[in-house]
């Protein structure tokens, strides 16, 4: 059962393409634009892998403007829309046998869903919710001194290592951990949403890159479970990731949710399209849903402009927005921990403070 | 003490609820209007927290009274007034019954009240008898099958919302003082019954209090609870375990008081540093803590004493009352101290701890009448 | 009909997190919670319970004072416990740790009416993988990210959370299914359910017991065998400290509006 005598017959990065409707997902570029540094780190081809009903195929060759060399593409309208036991055993049976290296999955709710699964079936190891990955060991000993306290020169590393370096955050976002699955193959991983950058588009690349088809052997019997209907929500949902400004609120608008919200809104329109995030405390108890929660285990953010208003920053919290380009925190209690995140700090009431700071991006704006 | 596994339990989960359903909002929003939290109250029958201290086959939960302890003192930690809600069944309103109900009255009246289905309230005290039954002019006068209420009673914890009382009255004038006296379960939607509007209260807001009238109530026989013309004695008995509520919520009160000045204490700056650095501070919250401490282990102690059925548990519940209450007093008035200025502000929650420490002294017998309970036992 | 529901204690996070020197968590000092979605898996099976009657069992992987929250669980309406513990099969990660506990349950016998249940992640790894490995592990059909459940005979309909949405997924037991806490609200312990819980049973499965259950391959559990290793743990450093403003409220947002405004960023 054990594959591990074999790490060598296996060769290529893979990613999953995730499609909802037809539709490719803008993580799968963060993943091909990711996959495509890996590759070059490794010398090997990038592949993506594409599955989906009828015609899925033809938004393929997009994913090679990004990086992708080549698209495994499978069509089978029991691919139409996921379910578990379609997908797992496609992608079981194609990565059996053209045995890739490495395999990336989106860390969405269902990516979250079809890896482990898939790693199950391969018998191999998969690392969840990358923020950081690596094969390189320069590149990753560069990493670590720029985002780590370790002393990289004291260390002696096997600079010939070529294991992937899967590096997460553990226990709520206070350490970081890197993974390698040094025994199986492939080497998967889940990776989250927004944390990986994308490359730019390549007209040319896009144009050169190769589709493959393969057909689905799948028999009613292999799919357990029925998908009655896909809805979405009608319910207008925070793009949190793609916002440019996020006024997040926390536990410091308890005393009147509804005012503390009303403020930050306020904010977040004067800034010109910022949305509103919240800190767990604040859609645990439902006064925001949990699309606006940002941190460990809501969204990570890289907003141009952060405001935390009444977040007293546990560090979840700030697992999820430290790497904003520019963080404000107001908070009544001048040791809280988001001070030690922020750019500029200032103690204070937020009722009071986030209607002035209103008024005042309002003036300057009219000014500018 | 050390407790059992069991009660430690118990005390995680009593706390684990106080904390989560016993919000700031609800219990902010009953300090201000008054009323009952009908949401809370489904949540505590939910869970059987009406019935913790009453056996199974009446439908509760057959907890002891240290589990019943534990509770009052958990939920008073977080809000007294719920504390009450959860308290009402457990003590004064199904003490009677559970020490002379027969089993048609338990099945009837005690099942519903621990499942938390029915109110069931304690009415004893008049406008001019309070800690003097002797001074009691409530009578029942037998009719037939019947006897008739007559008479009024007053600052009955809960009689708006109650479906049932029970109710102290003059069977026998013959007889003087504490004989003559009668219990009687009365159902409050009968004719003739009615309640007076709630009391504004200066603490524990949030539990009605009333008069209710007796007019003409025609009450049936097999309503009359225990003894005829000895039911005082009973009330004197069911009022241990009351005491014993009462401390343990004292010691609550005390103990989220003690917990919101450490907390302040340590983040209210002055001259520079911590008020907490203050020795005059500091050795307040010393103290507050030991006498909880000292509370809590006499309070244990009762309940342990009345679970064994040992001679002299209802000495240690008065003890146990009189001490706590008059302990959450002096710690909820340092509590206070220690916020300054800000404690004497609504915005912060000793205000209010200070205001429902108040009545911990006063009722189920004051701090006075306890006094006498434990020196009379000495001079016996 | 039983149903199984996997259960973890994990370290409370959301207080003050210890670390050891060499970079793992310092467990012992911390406060151990069930995990919050575990809560609402356990809770999804106690109202099945309410309306069948069937058996629920909570099964949990971890040293043997996990006990403890297994007693809860009971307490809360759970009719008794397994705990899976040996030292072989500390260090696991995900995929170790769903083989043992597929060998565990497969032990114990999934039958055709039986569910699984487990909380969507554990908050101390957020990994989501062990449910879902699990049920590969035991063949059965999976419903991840469950919101909503409706159960008549054998048939469950799923509302699976989407991030832009839902799906409504059909599947027949025996099945796995994983809990979101929109699923429900856990309920609390009652004061008779905890008198009576030390006296429900308990089992304890050990190495010895578990050895040769054929879905457990020995070589790859525990810390050693675990497919994947921890290369390196780290800190990340510290950001450089901001400015902290000082003045009236109307100052501090002038002096910010200001600076703002010189590096063009309003």
């Amino acid at each position: 059962m054990a594959n591990s005598a074999n790490i060598s017959e296996f060769s290529g990065i893979w990613v999953f393409c995730e499609q909802r409707e037809g539709k490719l997902m803008s993580t799968d570029i963060e993943l091909i634009s990711e996959g495509r540094k890996l590759a070059d780190e490794r010398g090997t081809e990038l592949v993506g892998l594409l599955l989906g009903g009828a015609g899925v195929g033809s938004a393929a060759k997009e994913m090679g403007g990004y990086g992708a060399d080549k698209m495994i593409v499978v069509e089978d309208e029991k691919l139409a829309v996921y379910t578990t036991d379609a997908y797992t055993k496609v992608i079981c049976d194609v990565i059996t046998d053209k045995k890739p290296e490495v395999f990336l999955i989106g860390a969405s709710n269902i990516g979250r869903d079809l890896g482990p699964r898939v790693a199950a079936r391969l018998h191999t190891g998969l690392c969840a919710d990358c923020a950081h990955l690596d094969i390189n060991m320069e590149l990753y000993t560069e990493f670590l001194r720029e985002a780590s306290t370790v002393d990289v020169d004291s260390v002696k590393f096997d600079m010939e290592d070529t294991n992937m370096k899967m590096t997460r955050p553990a226990f709520g976002g206070h350490m970081m951990a890197t993974i390698i699955c040094p025994r199986f193959r492939p080497c998967m991983a889940t990776v989250r949403p927004g944390v990986l950058k994308k490359a730019a588009f390549d007209q040319a690349k896009a144009d050169a890159c190769r589709i493959e088809t393969v057909n689905a052997v799948l028999s009613e019997d292999d799919l357990r479970t029925k998908v009655l209907e896909v809805v979405k929500e009608t319910r207008k949902m925070v793009d949190l990731i793609g916002a440019e400004v996020i006024v997040a609120v926390g536990n410091g608008i308890s005393k009147d949710p509804q005012k503390g919200i009303a403020a930050a809104n306020a904010l977040a329109e004067a800034f010109g399209g910022g949305v509103v995030g919240a800190s767990r405390a604040v859609t645990d108890a439902g006064w925001l849903t949990a699309d606006h929660q940002v941190g460990q285990t809501g969204k990570t953010v890289r907003p141009k402009i952060y405001v935390a208003l009444g977040i007293s920053g546990a560090i979840q919290h700030r697992a999820g927005m430290q790497d904003s380009e520019l963080i404000i925190a107001v908070n009544t209690n001048e040791d809280a921990p988001i001070f030690e995140a922020a750019d500029y700090g200032l103690v204070g009431d937020l009722f009071e403070i986030a209607p002035l700071m209103t008024e005042a991006v309002k003036s300057a704006k009219a000014a500018g | 003490m050390i407790l059992s596994r069991e009660h430690e339990l118990m005390r995680k989960n009593f706390r684990n609820f106080a904390e989560t359903e016993f919000t700031t909002e609800i219990q902010e929003e009953l300090d201000r209007n008054g009323g009952f939290n009908w949401e809370v109250w489904e949540k505590i029958a939910r869970y059987g927290f009406a019935g913790t201290k009453i056996p199974v086959e009446y439908g509760g939960q057959g907890g002891d009274y240290l589990a019943y302890a534990l509770m009052n003192e958990e939920f008073s930690r977080v809000c007294p007034v719920l504390a009450i809600y959860a308290n009402t069944p457990n003590s004064l309103g199904g003490g009677p019954l559970l020490a002379c109900g027969n089993e048609e009255q338990l099945k009837k009246y005690l099942t519903p009240a621990a499942k938390g289905e029915k109110h069931i309230v304690f009415a004893l005290t008049e406008p001019g008898a309070g800690s003097d039954p002797g001074s009691m002019t409530t009578k029942a006068t037998p009719d037939g099958d019947y006897y008739i209420l007559n008479g009024r009673k007053c600052f009955i914890s809960g009689a708006p919302i109650a479906d049932y009382a029970i109710v102290y009255a003059r069977t026998n004038p013959a007889l003087r003082g504490a004989k003559g006296i009668s219990m009687f379960i009365v159902d409050m939607h009968l004719e003739g019954v009615s309640c007076g509007k709630p009391e504004p209260k200066m603490g524990i807001s949030g539990y009605p209090t009333s008069d209710i009238v007796f007019d003409n109530v025609r009450v049936h026989k097999d309503d009359l609870l225990g003894p005829l013309d000895r039911g005082y004695a009973v009330a004197m008995k069911t009022l241990d375990g009351g005491r014993l509520g009462v401390a343990a919520q004292s010691l609550g009160i005390a103990q989220g008081a003690l917990e919101e000045a450490v907390s302040y204490a340590k983040e209210r700056k002055q001259f520079g540093k911590p008020i907490s650095y203050n020795q005059g501070v500091s050795f307040m919250l010393a103290d507050m803590a030991t006498e909880i401490e000292a509370a809590r282990n006499l309070i244990y102690s009762a309940a342990q004493a009345k679970d064994s059925d040992a001679k002299d548990a209802s000495i240690q519940c008065s003890m146990a009352k009189y001490y706590a209450s008059e302990m959450a007093n002096r710690v909820c008035g340092k509590a206070i101290q220690i916020h300054g200025g800000y404690g004497f502000i609504k915005e912060y929650k000793v205000e209010r701890l200070y205001r429902d420490a108040r009545v911990m002294t006063l009722y189920e017998g004051t701090s006075q009448v306890q006094q006498i309970v434990i020196s009379r036992s000495l001079l016996k | 009909m039983r149903i199984y529901v996997c259960v973890k204690q994990v370290p409370d996070t959301s207080g003050k997190v210890a670390v050891n020197e060499n970079g793992t968590l310092d467990r012992a000092s911390m406060a151990t919670i069930i995990n919050p979605d575990d809560m609402s898996a356990m809770e999804a099976a106690l109202r099945i319970k309410d309306e069948t009657g069937c058996q629920v069992t909570a099964v949990t992987m971890g040293p043997p004072p996990a006990e403890g929250m297994l007693r809860e669980l009971i307490a809360m309406g759970a009719d008794d416990g397994v705990l899976i513990s040996g030292r072989e099969f500390g260090g696991s990660d995900t995929f170790a740790t769903s083989q043992i506990v597929a060998g565990a349950l497969s032990h114990l016998g999934v039958g055709e009416e039986d569910i699984i249940f487990c909380g969507r992640q554990a908050i101390d790894g957020d990994t989501a993988q062990v449910g879902p490995q699990i049920a590969e592990k035991l063949n059965l059909p999976q419903v991840t990210y469950a919101a909503a459940i409706e159960k008549d005979g054998k048939v469950l309909k799923v509302r699976r959370l989407l991030e832009d949405g839902y799906m409504t997924v059909e599947v027949q037991t025996p099945c796995l299914i994983t809990c979101v806490k929109e699923l429900n609200e856990p309920r609390y312990m009652t004061v008779k359910g905890i008198l009576e819980c030390y006296k429900k049973p308990v089992a304890v499965l050990d190495f010895e017991a578990l050895k040769d259950e054929p879905l457990i391959d020995l070589d790859t559990i525990g810390l050693k065998g675990s497919p994947t290793n921890i290369f390196r743990s780290f800190t990340p450093p510290q950001k450089g400290a901001g400015q902290m403003l000082a003045g009236s409220p109307q100052e501090m947002v002038n002096e910010l509006a200001g600076q703002l405004a010189a590096k063009h960023v309003i």
